[in-house]
């Protein structure tokens, strides 16, 4: 199918950009497009305006600045999979940026465009949550900053409005005691999650504590486990007691039914993911 | 009606000036303004690889690109590749073990396959993850995998 007519504008500047959004009401921001044009295709959305923003040279680049790691609006998936910064100062999104889409996708598709859709079974949201990473929203005049734990609110629902953008991402660089695990379920690789897991942990005495489990895939938005928190996982713990503990964590989900499976079944595949994950984990945290 | 806009780009090493209308995609005016129907459409949501084309040297879905934001860009579709033989030895490799099948992925197959190889020898294990984003509704991926390690070989001067 083809996309509805829309306006089409090209800003150089961030704040022709905002003046667009909060001028025009409809207007989109085309960054990668890779997921928005499929809805255009299909007529899904039929936005009055894109506002088109790969222009505007501000949105662009990943900037190492000492504890947080900024990232561009106009920074595409290929650009984080080829980054040394993203490498050795985010771990926990280099190990998930191989899982998203395939070549060509990746070479235009953007990280703040994934978060900015809020796709349950896309990678990124579940990685800014997991990172308690700050999403920098503008509008003409004014800029916050979100949470990303607060920032996805539902089903493709975030907390931005019509007036604001994404301009960049800001993410927490990784601490030396810091250990990160990343595993999904897809049909095949590169396709959405069915059901997936992001760790961030601290090595502790004799294994990990401090976890922060997300589960995505599974559920409207990235699921921050509550009952991971505080518990500690033994160095040495046997295959049957990692299974509890994972089994126990995956309790926090309330996965939905599908075509892909039944919620159950999910819960089910999220404890042997998360099991994997955490072995490897206490693998790494050998060698912090 | 929709509006449109004025663009001038480098399709296939050859300057282009056209007006087109904002919501005409790349696949389209590639194919039925320029006629240059090498690349083909397949499922236009982005998921079959089929209007594949490289975009300042990078593939790119054509269904997913409009037009106008070619504007200023380098693209190169199956039949520049073709003309400047940047990838003769890649299609001859195709047609020598069946991998072509009814043709109608190729090209995406290939323009994939270019940006691959373009970028090192890539392993039997990389092949298969960078062509998973193009689909093959004859299956012919084995044979297709097996083109393009060949090539891989023969570029970095190794016996197959």
């Amino acid at each position: 199918m083809k996309a509805r007519a829309f306006l089409y504008r090209r800003p150089d500047s961030i704040d022709e950009a905002l003046a667009l959004l909060a001028d025009t009401d409809g207007a989109q921001v085309l960054a990668g497009g890779q997921s928005l044009m499929p809805t255009l295709n299909m007529r899904l959305s039929s936005p009055e305006m894109l506002v088109d923003i790969n222009r505007i040279e501000a949105l662009r680049g990943i900037d190492d600045r000492s504890d947080k790691i900024r990232i561009g609006a106009l920074v595409r998936h290929a650009e984080v999979l080829e980054s040394k910064v993203i490498a050795e100062r985010v771990p926990l999104m280099a190990m998930a940026i191989p899982h998203v889409a395939h070549m060509a996708v990746r070479n235009r598709g953007t990280t703040c465009g994934s978060l900015a859709l809020a796709d349950p079974s896309a990678e990124m949201p579940a990685i800014a949550v997991a990172l308690d990473a700050g999403i920098v929203l503008r509008k003409r005049g004014a800029e916050r900053s979100v949470s990303a734990r607060t920032f996805f609110q539902g089903l493709y629902q975030t907390a931005r409005n019509d007036d604001e953008m994404i301009a960049e991402v800001m993410l927490p660089a990784a601490q030396p005691d810091e250990v990160f695990g990343f595993s999904e379920l897809s049909r095949r690789h590169g396709d959405f999650a069915t059901v997936g897991v992001a760790v961030r942990a601290r090595k502790a005495p004799g294994g990990l504590g401090e976890l922060n489990v997300v589960f995505f895939g599974s559920e409207p938005t990235p699921l921050l486990s509550r009952s991971a928190r505080g518990l500690t996982v033994d160095a040495n713990s046997s295959d049957e007691a990692l299974s509890e503990i994972a089994s126990s964590i995956a309790k926090d989900m309330n996965p939905i039914d599908s075509h892909q499976g039944r919620g159950e079944t999910k819960r089910r595949q999220a404890a042997v993911l998360l099991v994997r994950t955490l072995k490897d984990m206490i693998v790494r945290a050998a060698h912090v | 009606m929709s509006e449109r806009h004025d663009i001038a780009f480098t399709l296939n090493g050859k300057p282009v000036n056209a007006t087109v209308d904002a919501r005409l995609n790349l696949a389209d005016f590639l194919r039925h303004t320029l006629r240059l129907t090498g690349t083909h459409v397949g499922c236009e949501h982005g998921v079959c690889g089929a209007c594949n084309v490289l975009i300042d040297g990078r593939s790119a879905r054509s269904c997913l690109t409009l037009a106008v934001q070619a504007d200023g860009a380098q693209v190169e579709t199956i039949e520049g590749l073709t003309e400047h033989k940047t990838i003769a030895d890649l299609q001859r490799e195709f047609v020598a073990r069946n991998a072509l099948q009814c043709g109608y992925c190729t090209p995406g197959m290939l323009v994939t396959a270019a940006e691959l190889l373009a970028r090192g020898k890539p392993g039997r294990h990389e092949i298969r993850e960078a062509l998973s984003g193009n689909f093959c509704r004859c299956t012919g991926y084995q044979a297709i995998v097996d083109a393009v390690e060949a090539v891989a070989l023969a570029r970095a001067g190794a016996k197959p």
